[in-house]
């Protein structure tokens, strides 16, 4: 029934997770900046940047073969990880209009995969 | 002692949901204009010379508002909750297709305009103000 090789599904699955905690990484050296601007070149940021960098090279392996239908919503299940990051690294809330807001970004995303073939 | 004085700064937790979602929005919109630059020099890209690669102006350029579109959501974070923010970058998708639709004529289908409708209203679900 699938076209999508495992191989693909896995990369991009990979790359959901590199990019979450290129996230976590994000926010963390963000929120040292009320320090002060030097820390834009701080370590945190940098790492960040580094995740995301390697987090696109994989999702740029994985969407070679395969359907987007299936690949482009994988990628977007980085939204449910951050989710569960923000969590238990900044104690944000997990609100109804967040599990919302990420649910409907999943099937926007997975409609727009469907009609890029 | 003007320090004593001044008006305390009052936390608008509204203003500064609304402020947060508007530098991510900025921030989509230049990455949607980095990946349109970035397709364009790879069509104008004939072989794989670095030299090549480093005269390639619409490739340098769509990297540099990469940078750009970085440093939007780094200054949005700051202030902003992560889990809030981070789902608002799915309107790279939004604009990536409509451009791909203007500039090289790609094919637009009913399931990618319902696509960009669902992740359009799945935004302004998270972007909107609500008690809790």
């Amino acid at each position: 029934m699938s076209s999508t090789p495992v191989s693909s599904m896995l990369l991009v699955l990979v790359a959901s997770v590199i990019g979450s905690f290129g996230a976590v990484f994000l926010k963390l050296g963000a929120g040292k900046l009320k320090d002060g601007f030097r820390h834009l070149f701080g370590w945190r940021l940098a790492i960040g940047v580094a995740l995301f960098l390697i987090s696109s090279a994989f999702f740029v392996l994985g969407i070679r073969h395969g359907e987007l239908s299936v690949l482009y919503p994988m990628v977007s299940l980085a939204n449910v990880w951050t989710l569960i990051w923000s969590r238990l690294w900044f104690n944000e809330a997990v609100t109804r209009q967040k599990l919302m807001g990420v649910g409907m970004v999943l099937v926007g995303v997975f409609f727009v995969g469907m009609g890029s073939q | 002692m003007s320090t004593l004085t001044a008006p305390l700064k009052v936390h608008d937790p509204a203003r500064a949901r609304r402020k947060g979602v508007a530098l991510v929005f900025g921030c989509t919109i230049l990455g949607a204009a980095a990946q349109i630059l970035m397709k364009t020099g790879a069509n104008q890209l004939v072989g794989q010379s670095l030299s090549g690669i480093l005269s390639n102006v619409p490739l340098l350029a769509g990297y540099c508002l990469y940078g750009l579109s970085t440093l939007l959501l780094v200054l949005a974070l700051r202030d902003g909750e992560l889990s809030l923010l981070y789902p608002v970058i799915a309107l790279t998708y939004v604009w990536v297709t409509i451009l791909s639709r203007v500039i090289f004529h790609d094919q637009l289908s009913v399931s990618k305009v319902t696509g960009i409708a669902v992740i359009i209203a799945g935004v302004v679900v998270l972007g909107r103000n609500t008690k809790e």
